[in-house]
């Protein structure tokens, strides 16, 4: 995959001070909490310090109506005792409710202290997106120029555009990590996505269309060519406007062509999540005891990557502190790996592949995925499409999600069109797609050569925790799927 | 800052506070809403403990007004730092922030007249939710688990079970005279047993029981069967070739498809056409057997089931003021099918040139959104059994899935599961298969309503029965 932009090396950055010299903490104390969290004969303690800052601008209606920011700042503690988990958080950094935390996470487990808190060793990884600075007001004022590009250029872009909304959301988040196996890590992670909603409407109808992007980025990244409010803007304009003389999507099964880029999310619901090793670990995944089986079409090779830089899902440390990696999951059809995280790697048996992820402080890490996407293959995206006597062509969709233990999926297309005797015909409405994950992509007979990532709008939840993620595919054909749609 | 020296350790003061400071640095008007909270968690999974979280958090938000030619400018801050430091400079960014939005002539407090508390008790919260030990409530956890492993020598894994109680404080001031605050009370415990057959295939399936006391939580054993039943009815479930037939949405699917009537009734989105009710005030929208409440107010008579006593208890819904500080209330939105009535908060209002029906919901950041309290469908008088057993060849649907739902078009589309109907009787499951069809239609296909209106949630909604409808399948 092309980089954004070169890692920046580790040394010239420190993002632990911020903790030590704003909050207050030092390692005598972080030490004090971890064996605290450890007195009652726990195995394994973490610390999770985390401080947000979040900005949000929005323009509706022509006028800047939205400016909001937001602070949180707290601190999770974990204690690991065999599969148990005893978990408790505080938004007070004080050492007597960081220590209070910590007794409170230590009682999962019953006993004498067993371990020691081990010495730290700082993870030490490239760094994979710019530092932003805090919102300075100059900023602002930038971010409203670019939020007033996107307004025009809907607005002009056809008179049936009746109502725009475009909104810039970024934050800032600090963490600083320690366990008592001896991990210590921090990080700065910058998060960033640009916004355009707009209705469409003509005298019989109306519609809406919406596009964004952005990433682990700052403002420049807006001025690059195709990542500009006017290219939002116009998407936005663009696929509303088809929407109006949209007709019904076809219903039942048939052969699907899925453009490049955002229809990635495919390979989230139809594999990613099933390969998270808690539900291996568990049994309860469609995909367990699959490792080294048949699941795809040899044509396809999934990877999840957290290291691409600049990318929404990409993180130079996971949540516990391990440097995140290229994972591969299906190579060459054939099932390769699982997504684990510390207590997972452990109880498994397997690597650690830096998969842990958490929503906040308030959150217990879990396995997750970061990029997901198919890699490039050697049909030419107008072949694929030409091969198709009836079917749908996707090129965008709203959302998925998956059921992990029947492997059944949906994901819905927000822009389609029919294909008729090898030619992409006229758009259709709106319409879920259904699968089932260990088979679907058995189906998949082309892969074209024109991978891509998504725009940087993806927001993954589980067990009612979200994280930022990307995914990615190139054009790809599916011999069969069923669409949900009220046509023939 | 290591140190916290708090403003205060009551959320009212730290509140005023706010405001107070908001008020020093130029607002015209600000208004704080303060959020605390105690959450108890545990997980159980094969009997044993998996993860246990307890912890209390509070946060602050505020948003500020500043008077200008032709209406107000407005900005508004969050912060989990409520130290002396944290507030004043959440405060100061707020009134920065300010600076740089747009004069809105629609936005502003509410006039002071508007604000308004729910004078009867609304019984939203027990003191008992914390009283049950943590080795009581990790027991019921795992004697519900229990009952769903031992119902069936099928079910032999389980993807959990948990207990989880809270309670929460929500305090709001405002600089026009309003201040008002509740605390709430919730507990709950559920099981999600994994069922599997023979040549093994699996499904999950759960169920549950919340309350705001525990004196009303359900027999965990009990709970623990319906989950198993549940799970295992999903076994050998397979496709259905593409067809149009009647489709009966069970109560548990039917709440969220008629509640995007209350959505599509959405101030927001009526003011900027991305309804499909956009327009039709007063209009047939439904067939003239749809009836929607929306109520803030609900309150419930309950049967404590160990001692026969009656107990007033609040819905999941309800709240004496809504987000914008206006008295909450009973609003029919939607009768026998026709647009009476928009969820409008303040803002909403006013660009429609109405008056709020006061729906306003508030996070800590941010305006307020619309939001409605307890809302449900006027049930109907047959049983969920005699509306099935009116259908020869259809579809029952007891979940969905996906975002296939587009409410400025009307267009419905969502993967399903659920069993097919043979002659009035459920002859199979089905799952890999989808629904699809067009809202506007669909709320006037509305053939049946059932009797079975039971509040699990916040809405309640009665099966119901939709002609006409799109599967698709193999």
């Amino acid at each position: 995959m092309a980089a954004a932009s070169s890692p920046v090396p580790f040394d010239s950055l420190d993002h632990k001070r911020y903790f030590f010299e704003k909050l207050g903490l030092t390692e005598r104390l972080l030490e004090r909490c971890l064996s605290e969290a450890l007195s009652a004969g726990g195995e394994f303690a973490d610390l999770y310090f985390e401080a947000v800052s979040s900005t949000s601008l929005g323009m509706d209606e022509g006028i800047i109506k939205t400016a909001s920011q937001g602070i949180s700042v707290g601190c999770g503690v974990r204690v690991l005792s065999g599969e148990r988990t005893g978990f408790a958080y505080t938004d007070d950094l004080s050492p007597e409710r960081l220590l209070k935390a910590a007794r409170t996470a230590a009682l999962i487990a019953s006993g004498p202290q067993t371990q020691r808190v081990q010495g730290f060793t700082e993870t030490r990884s490239p760094q994979l997106y710019p530092v932003a600075g805090a919102s300075a007001d100059a900023e602002i004022a930038e971010k409203i120029k670019l939020i007033e590009r996107a307004n025009q250029a809907a607005r002009a872009f056809d008179p049936r555009i009746v109502q725009v909304r475009a909104s810039i959301n970024d934050e800032l988040r600090r963490i600083l990590i320690a366990a008592s196996d001896g991990t210590f890590a921090s990080d700065t992670q910058p998060l960033a996505r640009f916004n355009v909603f707009v209705i469409a409407k003509d005298e019989h109808n109306t519609a809406r269309g919406s596009s964004g992007g952005g990433g682990r980025v700052t403002l420049e990244h807006f001025d690059l060519a195709g990542k500009t409010p006017e290219h939002f803007a116009q998407e936005a304009a663009r696929t509303a406007l088809l929407q109006l003389d949209a007709v019904a999507a076809p219903a039942g099964e048939m052969e699907v062509v899925l453009g490049p880029g955002w229809p990635g999310v495919l390979l989230h619901e139809a594999v990613g999540h099933g390969l998270e090793a808690d539900f291996n670990r568990k049994k309860t995944s469609a995909f367990a005891g699959l490792i080294g089986q048949q699941v795809a079409s040899s044509k396809v090779t999934v990877v999840d990557n957290g290291t691409m830089p600049g990318r929404r899902g990409s993180l130079n440390v996971d949540d516990e502190g391990n440097a995140t990696q290229e994972t591969v999951l299906i190579e060459n059809g054939i099932l390769r790996g699982y997504l684990t995280d510390k207590l997972s790697s452990r109880l498994m048996g397997m690597a650690n592949t830096g998969s842990g992820r958490r929503e906040s402080y308030q959150a217990i890490p879990m396995p997750r995925m970061t990029n997901t996407y198919m890699l490039a293959g050697e049909d030419d995206p107008t072949d694929i499409l030409k091969s198709v006597k009836r079917g749908l062509y996707a090129v965008n969709f709203g959302g998925g999600q998956v059921d992990i233990t029947n492997g059944k999926f949906v994901f819905t297309a927000s822009e389609a069109y029919l294909i008729e005797d090898g030619k992409v015909t006229a758009p259709v409405k709106g319409a879920t797609l259904v699968g089932n994950g260990p088979e679907a992509l058995k189906y998949v007979s082309m892969v074209g050569n024109d991978l891509a990532l998504d725009e940087g709008i993806g927001t993954c939840g589980k067990a009612g925790q979200s994280v930022p993620v990307g995914v990615g595919m190139p054009t790809i054909k599916l011999d069969r799927m069923t669409v949900g749609g009220t046509g023939r | 800052m290591s140190v916290k020296s708090q403003v205060s350790n009551d959320l009212e003061l730290l509140a005023e506070e706010a405001v107070a400071l908001a008020l020093r640095g130029g607002a015209t008007d600000a208004e704080a809403v303060g959020m605390e909270g105690d959450e108890f968690s545990v997980r159980v999974r094969l009997g044993q403990v998996e993860e246990l979280t307890e912890s209390g958090s509070r946060a602050l938000g505020l948003r500020v007004f500043f008077e200008a030619e032709g209406g107000q400018r407005t900005a508004s801050v969050s912060t989990s730092d409520l130290s002396r430091d944290g507030l004043e400079s959440i405060v100061h960014a707020a009134v920065e922030l300010a600076k740089v939005t747009g004069v809105d002539s629609f936005a502003g407090l509410p006039e002071r007249e508007a604000f308004g508390i729910c004078e009867t008790d609304l019984a939203l919260y027990f003191d008992d939710v914390d009283a049950v030990p943590p080795a009581e409530r990790i027991e019921m956890a795992r004697r519900c688990e229990a009952a769903a492993m031992s119902y069936d020598t099928r079910i032999q894994n389980s993807a959990g079970a948990g207990f989880d109680a809270s309670s929460s404080r929500r305090v709001m001031v405002n600089s026009r005279g309003f201040s008002g605050g509740y605390r709430r009370s919730y507990c709950s415990f559920a099981v999600t047993p994994i069922a599997q057959d023979t040549n093994g295939s699996m499904q999950r399936d759960s169920w549950y029981s919340n309350a705001r006391t525990p004196r009303l939580l359900e027999s965990p054993e009990e709970v623990g069967r319906i989950a198993a039943q549940r799970a295992l009815r999903r076994l050998g479930a397979r496709r259905v070739p593409t067809q149009q037939c009647p489709v009966v949405f069970s109560p548990d699917v039917s709440r969220g498809l008629m509640g995007n009537l209350l959505n599509a009734a959405d101030g927001d989105a009526i003011y900027r056409n991305a309804s499909m009710f956009a327009g039709k005030l007063g209009e047939q929208v439904a067939g003239e057997n749809i009836t929607m409440v929306d109520d803030g107010t609900l309150v419930f008579e309950r049967t404590v089931p160990a001692t026969g006593e009656l107990l007033r208890v609040g819905g999941f819904g309800t709240a004496p003021f809504d987000g914008d500080g206006l008295q909450t209330r009973r609003t029919v939105v939607i009768e026998r099918g026709v647009l009476k009535e928009l969820m409008l908060n303040t803002y909403t209002a006013r660009k429609l040139g109405m008056q709020s029906t006061g729906k306003a919901s508030r996070g800590l950041a941010g305006a307020p959104g619309i939001g409605g309290g307890c809302y449900y469908l006027e049930p109907g008088t047959m049983s969920a059994e005699s509306l099935l057993a009116e259908v020869k060849n259809g579809l029952y649907v007891t979940s969905t899935m996906g975002f296939g739902t587009n409410l400025v078009t009307g267009d419905y589309s969502q993967g399903c599961s659920g069993f097919w109907i043979e002659n009035g009787e459920l002859a199979y499951a089905v799952e890999e298969i989808t629904i699809a069809g067009n809202m506007k239609e669909m709320f006037r296909n509305v053939s049946a309503i059932a009797n079975d209106l039971h509040f699990r949630g916040a809405g309640a909604v009665p099966t119901v029965r939709i002609e006409g409808m799109t599967v698709a399948g193999s």
